[in-house]
């Protein structure tokens, strides 16, 4: 998988613990699937992840396990990824940490029955929404941020009382095997597994019964999942990458909103869902922005980010290839452009007088390449954009609050930023999905333990309350009837009455 | 007839107009619809007594009030249900502004069911338009009296550029799903469940499935028979056994089975007299081939009518039937009955029902009877379904707050009053960034530095018991 190990230290030592970590791990195939879904529906129906206490302690091991195997995490995300420590740290450990305390805070809270507001007639009754946990979820991560998007899922479906089978992308193979490694020593083992598949077996894996199927990748992928999860009517997240459209106003600090793009077009080598994937800039802006574009990957990762330690890999050759492609077929490069495909690398790209109907805007790009395009007005922008499939993430940077006001209004969305990108997708307190074309259901926070959640509706009534109740009956008679419709009309400012009694 | 595609075009075409976002549209929409309700009340009810014999106290209670109270409910509350949620900030993001914004996802289509055609397409339709969609409905072809009285009405009432009524079979259905819907909300089988999503799942377009399931009703432990008996019949019996929430079987042991019973033939006929085909409060059929169906079943289940059994082609009449003795692998237990038609099984123990209703796919409701309120507590605790009564039936399914929807085999997704709105809306999540603070902000960049690694862990760590935030 990785390039000609260098002659340094570093790598020789790397190599080292790369053979004390044990041999590559064996597929699991979906034969094998099948007994184990079949052992976690027994520990789920044995009612092991129910209790409270027990959710809050997976939770506190999933904190342990990051804690404790740092290092490894990092080295695997650094195999898979060439992901600095500084981006693993922050944007895989640091994040599901922080969900899992996040929960583990909020849990009591979110396990209460919610009490539904009463009427006159159930107001001997007991009427509340319980959250039930669905059963055995199957939670399928994309490679680009292996960790966090097999772990922040699982926290939800935890905190919801659910069992879990976590897929772990094969591209990042590395990250996999850990997860893999290090379930079985932290979390309770007959009710969460990780898996080590490949596309091809994971939709025959969701053609088994699973209670809902959480899946976090590419469209092409995610459709397949979603056909698979059709024959047994399986309820499905889908987060799905997109083209995310970022407008930059003439009206913005333009050094500030430079550095907020190239951090977040860049980081992880440009693989990153939620990354800016084109922009639309402003006529009078353009030059100054390009500019101060060109100064922070300068500032960023040097004259040279292929030596630059904060600069990650394409995961592997098929992407490189298919990022290649699209650089070479259109536009005209102003920054960067140089590919090395022994080393999997891709320079910071930025690339202008592209048009819409280029290659490089028909599809996701994925990769550490970023055209700019050039629009007259705001009113081009926010036509572009709604011309096409709804993205991920709309992001827009001005000054001016109106125009800020406009591009949300008049876009959809999975979620909106503005004058930032990437982190209304990391807060706990937002939730975060897809809308259209770049999915369904969203997830983070009490977000994740709602989708994982059943809501069962409760009303508890007493058969000895007769008095009211015996209007409905037959024989039906109007004289009841209007009784019960002048009782129906007389809620027109509450909640209305219950009109069946 | 219109085809599919060219009205989609029109609706969409008038949803990015824009035209269904302001509050006061969606205000003037919900208050015509309700007009067209109270406004047409007789026609609604020939319409509803044409197709199913529906009496008229039937259709007023669970599809006219039914819709008229959910209107009632949303008119009041939608204006608040479209504010925005504010999120609590943290330390980093006291600069901000970070909420969580309701969008309409677009043109959405509502497919209906035959056996309340009226609310299983209106209440729906209420939520829609309160979170600000273009509608495309399309009631079941098989309740065709109130199907025609839709389209007809319909315009009448409501804009005709964004909410339009098409009519057809099987068909014309599947020429409808090729094309591309924001939402898909469908109530009914299982069998057509699977073809939606399948037409859905081309364009990843997001559906509702309401579908049905046997509904077990559990009697246990000490019960006062009469009540339990009335309320059983009453919720079994209504609509002539054609509810999706409708108790499907019940389990209880021999020994109440046998107080049960003389308690359910009595308010047999205090409810619809010595013979119920000749008074005005049993409904009927919906068409010769249920009612070909319901009597075949009768025909091939081993179990013993103890009471009614009879039917008549002529007015798809089935007499409300008890039978007895009733085994778990007898036909009657295959599928859905949906007909006037109560299986007693007995079971030994609570923990045999529970078991009983375990090994089966999950059902949209769960009743149990019972004054003892740990057999409750022990049904809800250890059953799931969608919803869940106890002491009574299919009245849970009426109250706006709880939200009313499957799980499992029984469906996906949920709606009633504010949860419709909801299930219409996109949840967005926005973040207003300012320009402050970006002293802080450059710990972030690269060239990545250790000291900044530690100085952002600290600040971003969550700790127990309080929230922090992310990454700056």
């Amino acid at each position: 998988m990785s390039g000609p190990p260098s002659p340094s230290p570093k790598n020789w030592f790397r190599a080292l613990r790369r053979t004390r970590l044990g041999e590559p791990c064996m597929k699991t195939y979906p034969l094998e699937c099948v007994e184990l879904l079949k052992r976690t529906r027994g520990a789920f129906q044995a009612g092991r992840t129910v209790n409270e206490r027990f959710r809050q302690t997976q939770l506190e091991a999933i904190v342990r396990m990051l804690v404790e195997h740092e290092c490894d995490f990092v080295d695997a995300l650094g195999r898979d990824l060439h992901k600095p420590r500084f981006e693993t740290v922050i944007s895989e450990l640091m994040l599901v940490k922080n969900e899992a305390v996040h929960a583990i805070n909020s849990l009591k809270k979110w396990m209460e029955p919610q009490r539904v507001e009463r009427n006159l007639t159930t107001t001997l009754d007991d009427c509340f929404v319980m959250n039930e946990p669905l059963g055995v979820v199957l939670i399928i991560g994309a490679w680009c941020s292996p960790v966090h998007f097999c772990l922040v899922p699982l926290v939800g479906a935890i905190a919801a009382g659910n069992c879990a089978i976590v897929s772990p992308s094969e591209h990042s193979s590395h990250t996999a095997e850990l997860l893999h490694r290090l379930f079985p020593s932290y979390l309770d083992n007959e009710c969460f597994h990780v898996v080590l598949t490949g596309l091809n077996e994971l939709t025959e894996i969701v053609e088994l019964k699973f209670d809902h199927v959480f899946f976090i990748g590419n469209k092409e992928d995610g459709t397949r999942i979603a056909q698979a999860a059709i024959r047994m009517l399986t309820p499905v997240t889908l987060v799905l990458g997109s083209k995310n459209p970022c407008y930059v106003d003439e009206h913005c600090d333009i050094p500030i909103t430079a550095r907020r793009i190239a951090w977040a077009r860049f980081h992880n080598a440009g693989q990153n869902m939620v990354a800016p994937d084109y922009i639309l800039c402003h006529a009078d802006a353009k030059e100054r922005l390009l500019q101060a574009l060109r100064c922070c990957i300068m500032q960023f990762y040097g004259s040279d980010p292929r030596e630059s330690r904060s600069f990650g890999r394409m995961v592997n050759l098929e992407c490189l290839n298919r990022t290649r492609d699209l650089l070479g077929k259109c536009g005209k490069v102003a920054v960067g452009g140089k590919v090395i495909e022994a080393e999997k690398y891709i320079a910071p790209t930025i690339l202008t007088e592209v048009t819409d109907s280029d290659p490089i805007m028909q599809q996701e790009i994925f990769g550490p390449v970023l055209p700019i395009l050039t629009v007259n007005s705001l009113d081009e922008a926010i036509t572009f954009i709604n011309q096409r499939e709804k993205p991920l993430c709309v992001y827009a940077y001005s000054s001016n609050c109106k125009v800020i006001s406009r591009l949300m209004t008049e876009t959809s969305s999975g979620s909106f930023c503005s004058n930032d990108c990437v982190l209304q997708s990391l807060l706990a307190v937002l939730p975060f999905g897809g809308v259209g074309a770049s999915g369904m259901g969203s997830y983070h926070g009490r977000q994740s333990f709602d989708n994982l959640s059943h809501r069962k509706s409760c009303l508890l009534r007493s058969t000895r309350i007769e008095s009211i109740t015996y209007l409905r009956y037959p024989p039906y008679e109007d004289r009841n009837l209007s009784l019960m419709t002048w009782a129906s009309n007389l809620s027109q400012r509450s909640q209305g009455w219950c009109q069946i009694l | 007839m219109e085809d599919p595609s060219s009205i989609l075009h029109r609706l969409q075409k008038t949803f990015r107009s824009g035209v269904t976002i302001p509050e006061s549209f969606r205000r003037t929409q919900l208050q015509n619809l309700l007009a067209l309700v109270q406004e047409n009340e007789q026609l609604i009810l020939d319409a509803l007594h044409k197709d199913l014999s529906k009496p008229k106290f039937e259709a007023f209670l669970s599809e006219i009030d039914m819709v008229a109270n959910d209107l009632h409910y949303t008119l009041d509350n939608f204006y608040s249900w479209m504010q925005l949620e504010y999120s609590s900030k943290n330390l980093a993001t006291r600069m901000d502004k970070c909420f969580v914004r309701r969008e309409p996802l677009g043109v959405v289509l509502i497919i209906g069911a035959w056996n309340y055609p009226l609310h299983l397409i209106l209440l729906p339709l209420v939520g829609a338009i309160a979170a600000g969609n273009c509608v495309l409905l399309k009631p079941s072809e098989i309740s065709q009296a109130t199907e025609q009285l839709l389209a007809e009405l319909i315009p009448k009432y409501l804009s005709k550029d964004c909410y339009s009524v098409v009519c057809g079979g099987a068909e014309y259905t599947k020429a409808l799903l090729e094309n591309k819907f924001d939402h898909i909300f469908y109530t009914g089988s299982q069998a057509v469940a699977r073809t939606i999503l399948q037409a859905a799942a081309v364009h990843l377009t997001p559906v509702t499935l309401e579908l049905g399931g046997k509904c077990p009703c559990i009697i246990y432990g000490h019960i006062d028979i009469p009540s339990a008996a009335r309320r059983l019949v009453w919720s079994k019996f209504f609509n002539a056994g054609q509810s999706c929430v409708a108790p499907d079987y019940v389990l209880c042991s021999a020994e109440i089975r046998d107080a049960l019973l003389p308690a359910v033939r009595q308010t047999l006929k205090e409810f619809y007299g010595e013979d119920a085909r000749a008074g005005p409060d049993m409904g009927r059929i919906i068409n010769p081939h249920h009612w070909n169906r319901l009597m075949e079943l009768l025909e091939k289940s081993r179990g013993k009518v103890v009471m009614g059994g009879e039917g008549y082609q002529e007015d798809r009449y089935i007499a409300p039937t008890v039978l007895v003795d009733v085994e778990e692998s007898d036909i009657l237990m295959q599928e859905e009955i949906f007909g006037p038609i109560l299986p007693i099984l007995t079971v030994k123990s609570l923990e045999e029902a529970t078991d009983f209703v375990n090994r089966r796919a999950k059902p949209l409701a769960v009743y149990v009877f019972s004054d003892e309120h740990s057999v409750v507590t022990t049904v809800l605790e250890n059953t799931s379904s969608g919803g869940f009564c106890a002491n009574d039936g299919i009245v849970h399914m009426a109250l706006p707050g709880l939200p009313f929807g499957g799980v499992g085999a029984s469906g996906f997704g949920h709606y009633h009053g504010r949860w419709t709105f909801e299930t219409f809306s996109h949840r967005r999540g926005c973040m207003m960034r300012s320009w402050a603070l970006e002293k802080i902000n450059v710990l972030r960049y690269p060239p990545y530095s250790d000291s900044n690694l530690s100085w952002l862990r600290w600040a971003t760590s969550a700790k127990k018991s309080w929230i922090s935030c992310s990454i700056m």
